[in-house]
């Protein structure tokens, strides 16, 4: 079992109503934010189960906004970012969709697209107390939750290139807490993802990038 | 120096002399990852928030996102210093701040979870109340913190928090077990008292159903913090007279776990019954999606 902390149970500090529609929904759009490599221009977001039913009572828009915009789940400015949204001239939609039905009922899709023409589609779970997963990173299904330091490496499904990762770390000294990869079919695309409980220095991602079959990397840090 | 029980809690206590929250201070230094020092700083942070989320509506009432609630907390302040007055200056008061931070919530404001957010008006209208008009200092509301994490601690371990799970008396109920525990050593009763005081308040809101109106974590989850600081208050002071439960806080813990999965779906957080299910609920819900 996890250490339940002191602040576990008198918190999160959350802008409300909702640790799961509200302070979730931020973590799980900061969390799309860290993934992309240039800042974003265009976000559209389209909610499911109950998510599509509440949003608007939940300020779930605003909150998932407000995540893309780089606010933490405390953060005040979350009930106004649709104004600094405009402000910052980030443009944003919302569709709603009541029909699909998904694995958890909190789900979200996020489509991004950044200003140096870089699209990144992104599907986070709300799965309770503003604990968030990412379970879908480009229609390949993926798990991670962000509350580790992540590696995300998109590769052509190869043999060897997760020893090379591997490898990577190893040099670096980086202590993997939780390593998985994800893939749809053989030899196609693939994600690895790395979870560690210290910081993961950027320097290594020069280094795993030498391998011909890794195409890209996305590194969050806590 | 972890514990897994009221029952380990207890004996920590008595072996080493301490309050509940000191050892609850010592396994969060030993077994954690923050420092003393952190520690009192997050608590500090704590204190700020329930401090502001408690007081502001009581002079800027603000209208929830949903609409279904706002200007409450001002109206039951107000009246406290009214001839009228039921409850008395510390009961009056706490049930405003309880009142005032769901508003909070409601509207998109700061506050802090304890444990949840639709129960987050019950630890801090409790302490903040008891701790004023006691003239408490910061210094002993934040033990009262700390002894409330302790009960919180172990329902999340050993029951649940969660209103989709196990109901609202998993989140009012476990919030007001977590206050009466705390209120209890804020007024210098045992750690045995706070574990009575904690145990008969989870007693007194056994099968307390969850039933959001439109779903919206505004009514009836605000009036239900309200309920949940008056059985704090009530139980601590049974606990602090020298009543105890006849039921052991563990045993209490894991009745409410499993009353909680009694309980039929329709009234775990899906707006599918009790007060959401009304004429008058079914109403109000489908005002919010012809809104939208």
């Amino acid at each position: 079992m996890n250490f339940l902390s002191i602040f576990d149970v008198i918190g999160p500090n959350m802008i409300g109503p909702s640790s799961s529609h509200t302070a979730g929904a931020v973590s799980m759009a900061l969390l799309a934010r860290k993934m992309c490599p240039a800042p974003i221009e265009k976000v559209t977001f389209t909610l499911y189960g109950s998510f599509a039913r509440t949003y608007r009572g939940h300020g779930t828009d605003r909150a998932l906004l407000g995540g893309i915009l780089g606010f933490t789940t405390d953060d005040p400015k979350i009930r106004d970012s649709f104004l600094l949204a405009e402000q910052a001239g980030l443009e944003y939609t919302f569709a709603v969709d009541e029909e699909t039905v998904t694995d958890h009922p909190n789900t979200a899709d996020m489509d991004i697209l950044c200003e140096d023409g870089y699209r990144l589609s992104v599907r986070g779970v709300s799965v309770g107390g503003g604990k968030v997963k990412i379970v879908r990173i480009n229609q390949i299904d993926v798990e991670f939750t962000g509350e580790y330091s992540t590696l995300i490496v998109r590769q052509t499904d190869k043999p060897g290139v997760v020893a090379h990762i591997t490898q990577c770390l190893s040099h670096y000294d980086v202590n993997i807490a939780f390593m998985r990869m994800f893939r749809e079919d053989k030899g196609a695309t693939a994600y690895t993802v790395v979870e560690s409980d210290e910081t993961i220095p950027d320097r290594i991602l020069e280094e795993i990038k030498r391998n011909p079959y890794v195409h890209e990397l996305m590194l969050i840090q806590i | 120096m972890d514990f897994r029980n009221g029952q380990e809690l207890l004996e920590l206590c008595e072996k080493y002399g301490q309050p509940i929250s000191e050892v609850m201070l010592e396994r969060e230094i030993h077994c954690g990852n923050l420092t003393h020092r952190q520690i009192e700083e997050r608590l500090n942070r704590v204190m700020d928030i329930m401090r502001a989320s408690a007081h502001a509506p009581l002079t800027k009432p603000r209208k929830s996102i949903g609409g279904l609630i706002g200007g409450e907390a001002k109206l039951v302040h107000d009246h406290g210093t009214s001839a009228a007055n039921v409850t008395g200056s510390i009961l009056s008061k706490a049930i405003a701040y309880s009142m005032a931070v769901l508003e909070v919530n409601a509207s998109m404001g700061l506050i802090v979870a304890a444990p949840t957010a639709g129960s987050s008006g019950v630890v801090p209208g409790a302490l903040l109340a008891i701790a004023e008009e006691k003239g408490l200092s910061d210094r002993v509301l934040k033990s009262g913190l700390l002894n409330a994490s302790a009960v919180g601690y172990l329902l999340m371990r050993n029951a649940s928090v969660s209103g989709a799970e196990a109901g609202c008396q998993a989140e009012v109920g476990s919030a007001s077990a977590m206050a009466a525990g705390a209120v209890v050593e804020m007024l210098g009763g045992t750690p045995g008292m706070c574990l009575h005081g904690a145990s008969l308040a989870l007693s007194n809101l056994l099968g307390l159903v969850c039933d959001p109106i439109a779903g919206l974590v505004e009514a009836p989850c605000q009036s239900r913090n309200t309920v949940g600081v008056a059985n704090a208050i009530t139980c601590a002071e049974l606990a602090l007279s020298g009543v105890t439960s006849l039921i052991p806080f563990d045993e209490m813990a894991e009745a409410m776990y499993q009353v909680g999965t009694c309980l039929p779906a329709k009234l775990r957080e899906t707006a599918m019954g009790g007060a959401a299910a009304t004429p008058t609920g079914c109403a109000l819900c489908h005002r919010d999606k012809k809104e939208s």
